[in-house]
Formats: C-alpha cells, structure tokens, sequence
C-alpha cells in the first residue's frame, strides 16, 4: 500500500505526454476534487450577491471552469494523444455555439 | 507509444512474427499492441457518444434559455421554490462519486483490484445517494401540487409553469442517465470479480467512467441553472 502510493505520488510530478497509460495521481484527483467543490461554494455564494444582469455571467463562468476541469482531469482529455478525440468537445462546442447564436439571432430580432 | 495502455511489467506478451501472422489472431487480449489499437477505437466510441449526449442535453439548455429570456422574473419566482440545501448536496454527492471513479480506474491500473472494487462501490453509493435525495425533492415537489399537468402548478404564472417542465424533463432525463450508468457500473463490477475488467484492458471501466463523469458536468450546469437564479 504504502509503496505504490510513493510511487504515484512521484508520479504526480512528472510531466508525461506518453500517451493513454499516462494518467494523475490519487493526490491529483483530490486536488481537482477539492477545487469542484470550493468552486461549488463559490456559486452558492455568488447567488445571493445582487450583480445584475452579470450574474448569469457569473454562473456561467463558474459552471464551465468546473466543465473544464472535469474533462481535463477527470476525463483524462489533459494526457489525450489522439488528435480525433482531443478536437471532438471543441467541434461540439462551436456546433453548439452555432445553434444558440442563430436562435438568438431569431428570437431577439423577431 | 501504441503500446502505451499496457503497464511496463507485461512480460506475457508474446511479440514472435508467427502470432502476428497467423490468420486465427481475434483473440487480442495478448497481444499488446492490438489491445492498445483495440482501446483507442473503444475510446473514439465513447467520445463520439458523449458528444451526441452533450447536443442532446445542449438542445434542452437552448430550450431553457430562450424561455427564461423571455419569463426572467417568473423563473426567478419558481426557482425560490427550489431547495438549495438538496441541490447542493446532490451537487456535492455527484462531484465526490466522479473523484471515486477516477480512483477505482487508477487502482485497477495499478492493479490493486480490492481497491478498484472499494471505489467503484463508494461511487455506486453516492449514485443511490443522489437518487435518493432526488427522489424526496421530487416528492415535495409533488406534495405541494408541483407536477406536471397539475391543477396547482397550471394555476401558476405561464413563465412558471414553463419551468417547472423544463425541471422534470431535464433532471428526469439526467437522473435516467444516472441509473444508466450505476446499472453499467453493476456489469463492470461482475466483470472486475470475473476478471474480464483488468489493468491490461480497464477499457469498460474507463468508458463508462467517461460517461459518468459526463452526467456531473450536465449536473453542473443544471444545478445554478435552476437552483440559483438570482
């Protein structure tokens, strides 16, 4: 037990772009663990200040740092080697992004 | 580096010419190399299925948008109907299962089975958690006349009336999501005990992981969303 956890904490400081196997250690994962949750409090915190319309700005900002820390950390796109797979969320994003702007184009010009 | 998903200490791979050529190779579990080849396509999979996942629940963040645009002060009203306090628990309980996932992948690579297990269980755990708190938030909900098509809620404002049905349909389809993926991690768990699931091919696990983990980012944005509009 003890040994493989030195192990991955030496892990934790290399820098290694060797591929899928390459991967965080437990020490890492708490730390983006913990960094979800203080962002968490953070929004909690931030609805009950009265900012205006910069609120849903806020929130939003909020919400995708944590989306990005997810995907970075959790869901390993930060040690991702495949080209394919590293363009997906951003081709998704703009196709998104593309279909909010229309509709908004619609629905505040109507 | 195609060989990558397999640990350094595999010495059972067996590299002769003869194993690459013989036309009965579909067995791939030895072969270093097709596994990782095997991972990568598995992998590509599960990317390409989240994607359509977040375009699903995209359309739906749209659909919100647009109707809070033009009901702001009624989806103000209704969202003060909302517990914060369950929310945010579930919140919580959601980002912690997430961690234990990515704990029960690294164990199992680092082939630590026993603890690979413990940690899929703990996220199981805070899965049933979360549907359980759902489940009592739903039913005040329901015992205050809040559901859909109910005589009190259709008495409401229309902007309330839309986000309420926007509240059921989106954490309903999130909280489906969340079955779906504890009823995969139950298989992946028979296929730890079974030794299907191993460090050499984790490529169930980490996929459903990676659905998992899809199902908290789509948390985190609902819950500011409907909870703390402010």
């Amino acid at each position: 037990m003890s040994d493989s956890a030195n192990t991955s904490e030496a892990d934790a400081t290399r820098v290694d772009h060797g591929g899928q196997s390459s991967h965080g250690s437990p020490r890492f994962y708490v730390a983006i663990w913990a960094a979800l949750v203080c962002l968490t409090a953070l929004t909690v915190t931030a609805a009950s200040w009265d900012l205006g319309w910069i609120a849903i700005l806020v929130v939003l900002a909020i919400a995708a740092t944590k989306s990005i820390l997810v995907l970075l950390g959790f869901m390993h796109l930060w040690w991702e080697d495949k080209l394919v797979i590293q363009l997906l969320i951003p081709i998704v994003l703009v196709t998104l992004t593309i279909f909010i702007g229309l509709t908004y184009t619609d629905i505040l010009y109507r | 580096m195609s060989n990558a998903a397999n640990p350094p200490g595999d010495a059972s791979a067996p590299r002769s010419p003869s194993s690459s050529a013989a036309p009965h190779s579909s067995d791939v579990s030895h072969s270093p190399h097709s596994t990782a080849v095997h991972d990568d396509r598995g992998r590509l999979g599960m990317w390409l299925f989240v994607s359509t996942e977040i375009l699903l629940f995209g359309g739906l963040f749209l659909l919100y948008s647009a109707y809070r645009w033009r009901h702001h002060a009624d989806f103000h009203a209704a969202s003060m109907l909302l517990d914060r306090v369950f929310g945010t628990t579930n919140t919580i309980v959601l980002i912690t299962s997430s961690l234990f996932v990515v704990l029960s992948i690294h164990w199992l690579r680092e082939r630590r089975l026993g603890l690979a297990k413990l940690f899929l269980g703990l996220t199981l755990l805070c899965g049933l958690t979360f549907l359980v708190i759902k489940g009592f938030e739903w039913g005040h909900k329901f015992e205050s006349g809040l559901y859909p098509n109910a005589p009190h809620l259709l008495s409401l404002p229309f902007g309330e009336i839309l986000y309420f049905g926007l509240y059921f349909s989106m954490t309903g389809l999130h909280a489906i999501h969340v079955i779906a993926g504890m009823t995969v991690f139950g298989f992946v768990f028979r296929g730890m005990s079974k030794g299907t699931v191993t460090a050499e091919r984790p490529i169930f696990l980490e996929n459903v992981g990676l659905f998992w983990h899809l199902v908290d980012i789509i948390w985190i944005f609902l819950f500011p969303l409907f909870y703390l509009i402010s």
